[in-house]
């Protein structure tokens, strides 16, 4: 008894040493900021499996980004970026593994699992703090959806629209939009998936959905076809909404993915790729 | 204390403690302090150890800043607690409903007699169903399904449809613990009562449930428990309860605070509740201990 007694402090002295030396060692961004200047290739970028690009997306994957839920197929706009971002890295196609990534798991802290994200994750300041931005690599607007027979789907300004049931995806900027510019009287919806506001549109228990364009513009062709595509919105205050692909905070990879998402927009790729998988998304009256 | 110095202190008492007593009581004394001392000092160590090895990882800076900043949550706090008020209001509701439902399920299985065979196949049949059906299977089923039909005069509302989800599948696990409270009161208690000339429906009224209801009392805190914190998932449905609130705020920010300060909403709410188990369980113990004869 008195054994045990005495020797509980250095019991716990030891289990200290024990948990300090089992901690996981993160490395410092400070000491990983040399190869965002060293050259971007294979072999010189670290990442998550050697020779290898992990890139993450939710599943379901959404048209128009991904095709039939197959984000290796290479079909749909984000599934073509991110190969095109892996091709200008220097990555062949079969090198680039996809893994999912649920949404709430992308801006996680600690060791992530992937490279980078691709999952139209918009681009803001406070989200910075949390992880690193790619530059953009699409400008988003938001639009409305709403049943054809509805009284809303006349609408003409953010105003008609406030007496409405809206509803929105969680974690998005399409809620933001419900909040900041149409402010509606009463509380919108918001939903885990856009599955779910679909069924909601769909049974009349919103009125109308904010989602960005293109998914609007597949929503009402393909999955509720009763439904149409109110307008969509100017970009507020000037400044363009931006999907950005989502990297670790500190990740050694933020400056050569941001390189090559540039290098993409710069020789006129991106915009070819949106003229073929977005190219729905081509026009709606803007609400004022 | 006072049974050491009192004696001493008065003349009337001829009782003094004998020196081995004295020396027996000073050394309880001193082992008590030293306990304390050991107690605080272990409690001491402990604190700082888990302190230096928490604070001193070395993701501790953006683990803080993600979980605990003052910032956010005092962003979230408001939210958070409109958000409580729809988990309270539902478990108010949804708890009398279980209650009652679950009472009436359980008198329904337990009914003797073969012209209520019916009656008691339904009811067995209704538990096993809810009780094996995921909540949140259920909860999809009533949400969308039933709006899905677009049947005249039934509500579209998320929140009475979810409540009605939850009723639906725990006043199944409540009958289940009221049967067993009922199986629980032995069968002589029926037999006299019937000798005393009271019906079937007055001795299961005046003698069976009584003593049923009271001894699973603890069993149906532990469910409305649990159907306070399940109240949150008719959120599936759009409606903002508290952690919706909280993932919101989260999915925008790209802040993990909001979950904490929502889940410590919910440890307060709980805490309350399960000192009221603690002290309902105490008292029919003390009850049970002594030993009425009727």
């Amino acid at each position: 008894m008195r054994l045990t007694v005495r020797s509980l402090p250095t019991a716990l002295l030891v289990l200290t040493a024990a948990a300090t030396g089992c901690a996981p060692q993160e490395n410092s961004p400070s000491a990983a900021t040399p190869a965002a200047t060293a050259s971007c290739t294979p072999a010189a970028l670290s990442t998550e499996a050697a020779g290898k690009l992990t890139v993450g997306t939710d599943k379901p994957a959404y048209a128009p980004w991904f095709q039939d839920d197959d984000p290796a197929s290479g079909k749909g706009y984000e599934s073509a970026v991110a190969y095109s971002v892996a091709k200008a890295l220097g990555y062949r196609a079969d090198q680039v593994v996809w893994r999912t990534v649920p949404f709430n798991n992308s801006f996680a802290p600690g060791e992530k699992n992937f490279d980078f994200d691709i999952n139209q994750v918009s681009i803001s300041d406070e989200r910075k703090r949390a992880v690193d931005f790619s530059s953009g690599y699409y400008d988003v607007r938001q639009a409305v959806v709403a049943l054809k027979k509805s009284p809303y789907a006349k609408a003409k300004s953010a105003a008609d629209l406030k007496g409405a049931k809206l509803g929105a995806q969680v974690g998005t900027t399409s809620l933001d939009t419900i909040n900041e510019i149409i402010e509606p009287k009463r509380q919108p919806a918001v939903f885990q998936k856009n599955d779910f506001a679909k069924s909601a549109l769909r049974n009349g228990q919103v009125d109308a959905i904010v989602v960005d364009l293109p998914t609007a513009f597949y929503i009402t062709s393909a999955e509720v076809p009763d439904a149409e595509v109110v307008g969509q919105f100017a970009d507020s205050a000037g400044t363009a909404e931006q999907f950005g692909l989502v990297l670790d905070k500190g990740s050694p990879l933020t400056a050569c993915v941001t390189r090559a998402v540039d290098g993409l927009r710069a020789d006129g790729t991106l915009a070819a790729l949106e003229k073929k998988w977005l190219a729905d998304a081509v026009d709606a009256p803007v609400l004022k | 204390m006072t049974s050491v110095s009192a004696p001493a202190e008065r003349d009337t008492d001829p009782y003094t403690p004998s020196a081995r007593r004295l020396a027996r009581e000073r050394h309880h004394r001193a082992r008590t302090r030293r306990a304390t001392a050991i107690a605080a000092l272990s409690t001491l160590v402990t604190g700082a150890v888990l302190f230096v090895v928490i604070t001193g990882s070395p993701g501790w800076q953006r683990a803080r800043e993600t979980f605990f900043s003052v910032e956010y949550a005092r962003m979230a706090l408001p939210l958070v607690l409109d958000g409580l008020l729809l988990n309270l209001r539902l478990l108010a509701v949804c708890g009398v409903c279980v209650l009652f439902l679950g009472l009436l399920l359980a008198v329904a299985r337990t009914l003797r007699g073969p012209v209520f065979f019916p009656v008691r196949a339904l009811a067995t049949a209704y538990t096993d169903f809810f009780r094996g059906l995921p909540l949140i299977i259920c909860l999809l089923m009533v949400v969308f399904g039933v709006p899905a039909l677009r049947l005249q005069g039934v509500t579209t509302d998320p929140v009475l449809l979810g409540g009605t989800a939850l009723v639906l599948t725990y006043s199944a696990y409540v009958a289940e613990v009221f049967r067993a409270g009922i199986e629980s009161v032995h069968p002589s208690q029926r037999a006299a009562a019937r000798s005393l000339g009271l019906s079937r429906g007055r001795t299961l009224r005046y003698v069976v449930l009584p003593q049923a209801v009271r001894r699973v009392v603890p069993p149906l805190l532990n469910d409305l428990v649990s159907l306070q914190k399940d109240t949150g998932l008719v959120s599936i449905a759009g409606a903002v309860d508290a952690v919706y609130a909280a993932q919101i705020i989260a999915g925008k920010y790209f802040n993990y605070t909001p979950y904490v300060v929502a889940g410590l909403v919910f440890v307060a709410l709980t805490i309350p509740m399960t000192r009221l188990t603690d002290w309902i369980t105490a008292r029919t113990d003390r009850r049970r201990a002594q030993g009425g004869t009727v």
